[in-house]
């Protein structure tokens, strides 16, 4: 039996991010689309940079969740136009990043410690953990903590 | 800066073809993959963890960059992104010089890195308004994350200026090392913004009072495949795994 269309979406829009697993991928706006031909399913991913090394992990994890649901036949196309940006994260993502304990995307001068909520903070380091974060100290309680950059 | 560019390539050897779009698209695809393994190299013994974690993820946007290219290449030429990689010899590489430079001291890789940012700072708008929508999409990327890396890079030019005697002198030592490789970028691609160049490093140069050689004297030839020998050797370490077993995979 084929699925439908809406369950193949809603099977690729559940995959987490693998760095930061309180997120799926459409949270994140790394999935632009799913459509289907025939039995084919075709989903369209973006990087969020263009060096992610988690891009291929995110790969084997939809086609694994897509296979589970009984698609076999997948293609995964990866788009950089439009590039991606952190403002297509939406607020509810953003409320998970901060309760997961990673500042959300917002100006630099914005962020806030996602401990204690404190509004004053400085850079130690422009490179973090992974690509899309950099790490901050906060002001207020002097612990450090991750910031999704605003990209 | 000095308008004489002296090439460097052999007297009376056949250039290879180079001015057309796939071949300066190969040597941007190129420049971002040797650099990446310069970068990638510094990993595990950078001055600090935080550079070694800075130099990594720098590297990375490149490799991602140059995998992006390689793979839109490789669409209308027929060849995989390893092939380009892991299957051409040194004559057959179209990045610049500058890139291929070994790291030298921490000052050497930021002068360089800083030159490189300057460069794509005026490389990915040119190439974000290109007919070629993939192109396009690679090089809008692209230009947010090079914007990230001059952050960084033009951050330590004023630090290790503004730092200590022996900072400041490592720092001008790398500038009249490096400086000779950074006319090349501006040969054989007309659409970069030359001014647009000079009006940053100059910039920094204003800022730091660190000052340009005055040798006029410019290498070239990376962009037709004459390149320093520096170049076969990271080529060796990079492409061993592929040459000792031609089509490996993981």
């Amino acid at each position: 039996m084929v699925g439908t269309l809406t369950h193949a979406r809603d099977v690729v829009a559940r995959v987490v991010d693998p760095e930061i697993p309180v997120l799926t991928i459409e949270d994140l706006g790394v999935l632009r689309d799913v459509t289907q031909d025939g039995e084919r399913v075709v989903v369209t991913i973006t990087p969020t940079y263009s060096g992610c090394p988690a891009m291929g992990q995110i790969e084997d994890d939809i086609r694994r969740a897509l296979s589970r649901a009984g698609f076999s036949d997948v293609v995964i196309n990866v788009t950089y136009l439009p590039a991606w940006t952190t403002e297509w994260m939406s607020d509810e993502a953003r409320s998970k990043l901060e309760h997961f304990g990673i500042a959300p995307p917002t100006a630099p001068s914005d962020v806030r410690c996602p401990k204690c909520r404190h509004g004053e903070s400085r850079l130690i380091a422009q490179f973090g953990s992974t690509a899309c974060k950099a790490l901050m100290v906060c002001s207020a309680c002097g612990d450090p903590f991750d910031y999704f950059k605003e990209h | 800066m000095s308008e004489a560019v002296v090439s460097g390539a052999p007297q009376g050897m056949p250039l290879p073809q180079t001015d057309s779009p796939s071949a300066l698209l190969l040597g941007h695809a190129d420049d971002n993959l040797v650099l990446a393994h310069r970068l990638g190299e510094w990993i595990s013994k950078a001055p600090e963890l935080e550079l070694d974690i800075a130099l990594g993820n720098i590297g990375l946007d490149h490799l991602g960059v140059a995998r992006a290219l390689y793979q839109h290449l490789g669409r209308t030429e027929g060849r995989t992104e390893d092939q380009y990689a892991m299957g051409r010899t040194d004559r057959e590489f179209r990045n610049l010089l500058l890139v291929e430079q070994p790291n030298g001291d921490f000052a050497h890789t930021i002068v360089r890195q800083f030159f490189v940012d300057c460069y794509q700072l005026q490389l990915w708008p040119d190439l974000a308004g290109s007919d070629d929508d993939v192109v396009a999409g690679i090089a809008a990327k692209a230009l947010k994350e090079t914007d990230y890396h001059y952050r960084f890079s033009h951050g330590w030019m004023l630090r290790m200026a503004g730092g200590t005697d022996e900072s400041r002198e490592r720092v001008q030592i790398a500038i009249d090392d490096i400086w000779r490789f950074t006319g090349e970028i501006f040969e054989g691609d007309t659409s970069i913004d030359r001014d647009g160049w000079n009006a940053l490093v100059d910039g920094m140069l204003a800022e730091t009072g660190l000052t340009k050689p005055e040798d006029p004297y410019q290498k070239t030839g990376g962009r037709v495949g004459y390149h320093t020998e520096h170049l076969g050797y990271l080529l060796t370490e990079m492409q061993w795994m592929q040459r000792t077993y031609p089509g490996l995979e993981w």
